[in-house]
């Protein structure tokens, strides 16, 4: 096993333009450049795409699933944050 | 909270068709499961390439080359696209191919038998592929979401595949007299093996069972492999092909067909590595990991330069 292994990169899409990247997977490339060549042979051979980012996996920073419960629990007793909570009379029709 | 408890509530997720993504709390047992069958998955693509690539040179038209071109190249795609799921249960891939390389990972025993005619080339696309999109078609609801992603995406590009194939053996079974013995011939090889994929039968299995309670599969070998018998038996007889097993016929009470045995005697000696390509395989993969060595360590060494000098500017 060679020591300089070549890093881990991230790989997001924008399968057209109006919508976001998307995360479809990752790939090992020596450089960003490398990376994003890499990434349109490995994920893009049948135009999925017209942009691509790459993003080294090392640098990216995720919530913890164990912590996930205390997280976004806030947003649950909020139930006035939704539209369906008020009640609007019929004859106003759609608001 | 103990181990006993975690367990349990990860069963429950399981049992509510919850997907198990990276950083989630999982068994040891079922991350060690996802390891060995995705980096087998996922060497079986690789190392599947090489019987296809053994005809690439020689596709009897410029179509049907730049065919088995793409279909070759999708090969190396899946094989990287479960690279990168197995990654993301904490292993490197330097250590998956380590171990493919050192004999110890195993990858689908079908691709250790030779590709001898053109017809092989059709043969291994509708059969082997087949075989495999049943597998996979079953493996895009599996319960880790990486692994299933991947699945998804394999799937799309799967019946291509199979579509290559069944046309060149299309071409064959109605072409001259010759071709036709080829076309035979070819199933007459690859039937059995193919049949070996699904792999033991389920009262042998001993992984079954377990990777079924987690959803890691859904089907058994014995039901996809049912599954594969019925949807194959036709398609040989629209090409005027025959399917060499004498025991081969329609059971109305099961609404599929009966099916002869397998040798399995020779589905484990090729496992061992007796098959009649395994050591060429197993050097090939080697030889261009090896070969490929100073083009990955000089590319490392130009990024270094660059970005050293990126800090100076
Ligand atoms: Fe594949
Ligand atoms: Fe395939």
């Amino acid at each position: 096993m060679s020591k300089k292994n070549w890093p881990l990169w991230e790989v997001f899409i924008r399968s057209k333009n109006g919508l976001s990247h998307k995360h479809v997977g990752s790939l090992h490339a020596a450089d960003e450049e490398m990376a994003v060549e890499n990434a349109r042979d490995v994920y893009c051979r049948r135009s999925e795409g017209v942009s691509i980012w790459v993003v080294k996996s090392a640098d990216i920073f995720a919530s913890d699933p164990s912590k996930s419960e205390e997280l976004f629990e806030t947003a649950k007793n909020k139930i006035y944050r939704h539209p369906t909570f008020y009640d609007i009379p019929k004859e106003i029709g759609h608001m | 909270m103990n181990t006993e408890q975690l367990e349990k509530e990860f069963q429950a997720r399981i049992d509510a068709e919850e997907k198990i993504e990276p950083k989630d709390w999982m068994p040891d047992a079922y991350r060690k499961t996802l390891i060995r069958q995705i980096s087998q998955h996922a060497h079986s693509e690789i190392v599947g390439m090489l019987p296809e690539g053994n005809w690439i040179t020689r596709a009897p038209s410029l179509r049907s080359k730049v065919i088995l071109l793409a279909k070759v190249q999708d090969e190396a795609g899946h094989g990287l696209y479960l690279y990168s799921a197995a990654e993301t249960l904490g292993i490197d891939r330097e250590q998956l191919l380590h171990d493919l390389h050192i004999g110890k990972a195993k990858y689908s025993s079908i691709f250790n038998y030779p590709t001898l005619t053109w017809a092989d080339i059709g043969a291994v696309g509708w059969l082997v592929d087949g075989a495999a999109i049943a597998n996979q078609v079953m493996l895009c609801r599996t319960s880790y979401g990486p692994y299933a992603r991947a699945m998804v995406k394999i799937c799309k590009e799967e019946s291509f595949h199979q579509r290559q194939g069944y046309e060149i053996m299309m071409h064959m079974a109605r072409g001259t007299e010759a071709q036709k013995r080829m076309a035979q011939d070819a199933l007459n090889r690859w039937w059995w093996p193919s049949l070996m994929m699904f792999g033991p039968p389920d009262k042998e299995s001993t992984n079954t069972e377990q990777s079924v309670k987690w959803r890691i599969k859904r089907q058994t070998n014995d039901e996809l492999r049912q599954e594969f018998v019925d949807k194959t038996l036709p398609q040989a007889e629209y090409l005027g092909l025959k399917i060499p097993d004498k025991d081969l016929k329609w059971n109305e009470e099961k609404k599929g067909y009966d099916f002869g045995t397998p040798d399995w005697e020779e589905f484990y000696n090729v496992i061992k590595g007796n098959g009649p390509c395994n050591k060429q395989r197993l050097d090939a993969r080697v030889k261009a990991d090896k070969e490929g060595e100073w083009v990955r360590e000089a590319s490392m060494a130009y990024y270094e330069k660059k970005s050293a000098k990126k800090k100076v500017a």
